[in-house]
């Protein structure tokens, strides 16, 4: 357990009180199961979705229900030999909306992040049950093309990783394998430096590497190729935690903006980046979803006393 | 002695050992390279430095002795390009396999079998081509010998393999896997992946990888002299199917029956003089390779 993340405790701690001790060894939690959570997200004001980013429409799903979430999650686990990594979550993505995945070290938020892009199958020992509709259609059913998935599913990580190229190049790189026109690639990398606010401060040098390029531009570099490659959905794996303040709040800045086109899951271990980012969060403990609603409601007046221990920084 | 002392002297010691050993390397370079040149200029007193370059004829035994390099020159680098013609894709692919997409127990297989390659003493391979390679050409292409440029070039290229291969897969499997797995994010294949971030991360070492390999074939001599023929002619038509013979050859040919400080025994200080710039070019270009490419990266 990670104990390094509790001076990124949330500041709702000051109107809690009481056992400061909570024990951090996950075993225990599992037994004290008393409150009862829901996993279902609760939608106020969201029947309508403005559909002016998804490229084509969505294929309807075979009960021809129309769903309210982008991303649909059904009793999913996760295996890796037999470690048991996630265990049996459900959860709706809403779309255009932010969602943030919190949890202590180890507790499988990266794992389940990589479901939605199916990054996993690399993975020899992984194995995988349940199913994850990504607009009303099963990412783990056989006809699947992984590539078009990963492609309407894009993916920053944790730490910045430019390929060995121009800046140019970098941008380029997802529209040139996808078989883009030569023509539209220039209009492409600019747009998407511009989308990534990174556009001023590398118009004039795009030829030079991207090395040249410091580490919270690298990272906007990073979020330049992934919407180069026009997704729906974009995947951050803890996209700040090599940066410095100013680069976070600028990619968290950045973030808020893409929410208008990208349905955005983020995964952190700063609660105020969580607060301030994310209209939705989910906690994970152990693998399992412990409590999942909009960020005010988690961390306001959290349901599950585990969750709440976490975002006062008691444990994790 | 103080302790800072002792360890003051240790330190200052270690140094020189240091510099002492890097000097020597230097020092017997320069020797080398003195002693070469000095006997080589030895033998344009008498001897026309055009007629050595542009002359199409060596022949040391003719009234008046001929010594002009272009047939051994044509003979080293048609060898040596032939070499590196087979050698570089099957390298590179080989390497490519091992590291990406063989799984680890044909990869467990596979790497050691290359460094056995590797051990095989070049006469072996030189006899392996005199007995199986030279008739099976002769008979494919129906030549009088089988001799030939091409099996020299086969020969050079199983030499150069094990060195291609091993330092090219290392270079594959050290690319860092984040960069994989931001290709893989993007929606790429495994191909699109290993030709366009894979293959570009590795360039610098793949490119040392062919140039030592290179360097191992130009310098090699025993084995190309059992099987290329050893006819100091210019090829014609027939390139690779021709008898040729290399510089190397000719200085281990020649070497022992030449009396010294005849021109015929400067002669082959000249020719040694030249193959001496020619490795030395290609290190030179290894060197410019890497550099760029480490600017670049
Ligand atoms: N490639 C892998 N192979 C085997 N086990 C893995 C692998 N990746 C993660 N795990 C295991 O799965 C569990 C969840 O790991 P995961 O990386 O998803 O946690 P996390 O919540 O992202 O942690 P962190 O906050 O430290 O990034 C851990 O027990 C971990 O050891
Ligand atoms: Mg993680």
């Amino acid at each position: 357990m990670n104990a390094t993340k509790s001076e990124n405790a949330f500041s709702f701690a000051d109107t809690l009180n009481g056992e400061n001790e909570f024990d951090s060894d996950e075993d225990d939690f599992e037994s004290e199961n008393e409150i009862e959570f829901e996993n279902e997200i609760e939608f106020e004001n969201e029947t309508e979705f403005e559909n002016e980013n998804s490229g084509e429409p969505a294929p309807s799903f075979s009960t021809g229900k129309v769903k309210k979430k982008i991303i649909e999650v059904k009793d999913l686990d996760l295996w890796y030999g037999n470690n048991h990594a996630l265990k049996n979550i459900s959860i709706g993505i809403p779309k255009n909306k932010v969602f943030a995945f919190i949890g202590p070290s180890g507790c499988g938020k990266s794992t389940f992040l990589r479901t939605m892009n199916r990054m996993n199958d690399m993975i020899s020992n992984c194995r995988i049950e349940g199913e994850i509709y990504i607009d009303n259609e099963n990412i783990y059913a056989k006809e699947t093309d992984v590539n078009d998935l990963r492609k309407r599913v894009g993916m920053v990580f944790q730490k910045a990783n430019p390929f060995p190229m121009s800046i140019y190049d970098n941008v380029a790189y997802g529209p040139r394998i996808h078989g883009v026109s030569k023509k539209k690639i220039p209009g492409i990398v600019e747009e998407s430096l511009k989308g990534a606010a990174l556009w001023k401060e590398v118009k004039d040098r795009l030829k030079d590497s991207a090395f040249s390029l410091s580490g919270g531009q690298q990272q906007r570099l990073c979020i330049a190729r992934t919407l180069a490659v026009k997704p729906e959905i974009i995947l951050f794996d803890e996209p700040c935690s090599a940066l410095d303040p100013i680069s976070t709040r600028k990619i968290e800045e950045l973030i808020t903006k893409l929410k208008k086109e990208y349905t955005i899951i983020i995964v952190t271990h700063n609660m105020q980046q969580a607060a301030r980012i994310s209209d939705y969060t989910a906690f994970f403990l152990s693998g399992e979803l412990v409590e999942t609603g909009k960020t005010v409601h988690i961390f306001e007046n959290p349901q599950d006393e585990r969750t709440e221990g976490y975002i006062t920084g008691r444990f994790g | 002695m103080s302790k800072r002392s002792i360890r003051d002297f240790k330190e200052k010691s270690m140094k020189s050992l240091f510099f002492i050993g890097g000097i020597t390397t230097i020092l017997v370079l320069l020797l080398i390279f003195v002693f070469l040149f000095a006997e080589a200029l030895n033998f344009f007193k008498t001897y026309s430095l055009i007629e050595f370059f542009t002359g199409t004829q060596w022949m040391p035994g003719a009234s008046p002795e001929r010594f002009g390099i272009l047939p051994l020159l044509a003979g080293s680098v048609i060898v040596t390009a032939g070499a590196i013609i087979i050698a570089v894709p099957i390298g590179i692919l080989s390497a490519i396999y091992i590291a990406e997409l063989a799984g680890p127990r044909t990869a467990g297989i596979l790497k050691p079998a290359v460094e056995l390659l590797a051990g095989i003493p070049s006469v072996v391979l030189g006899f392996f081509g005199l007995v199986i390679l030279v008739p099976h050409i002769q008979s494919i292409f129906n030549l009088t010998t089988g001799q030939t440029a091409l099996t020299g070039s086969i020969i050079l290229a199983i030499m150069a393999l094990p060195t291609i291969i091993s330092v090219s897969e290392d270079a594959i499997s050290s690319v860092p896997s984040a960069l994989k797995q931001g290709s893989f994010a993007l929606g790429s294949n495994h191909w699109q992946t290993i030709y366009k971030v894979i293959v570009p991360a590795s360039i610098s070492g793949i490119s040392a990888a062919i140039i030592l390999g290179i360097g191992r074939a130009i310098g090699e001599t025993m084995a190309v002299m059992m099987v290329t023929g050893n006819m100091a002619i210019i090829p014609g038509s027939d390139l690779f199917l021709s008898s040729v013979r290399t510089i190397t050859a000719t200085i281990a040919l020649e070497m022992g029956e030449v009396a010294r400080g005849t021109e015929h025994y400067f002669a082959l200080f000249a020719i040694g003089a030249v193959l001496f710039v020619m490795t030395i070019g290609v290190n030179l270009i290894a060197e410019a390779i890497k550099r760029k490419h480490r600017l670049e990266a």
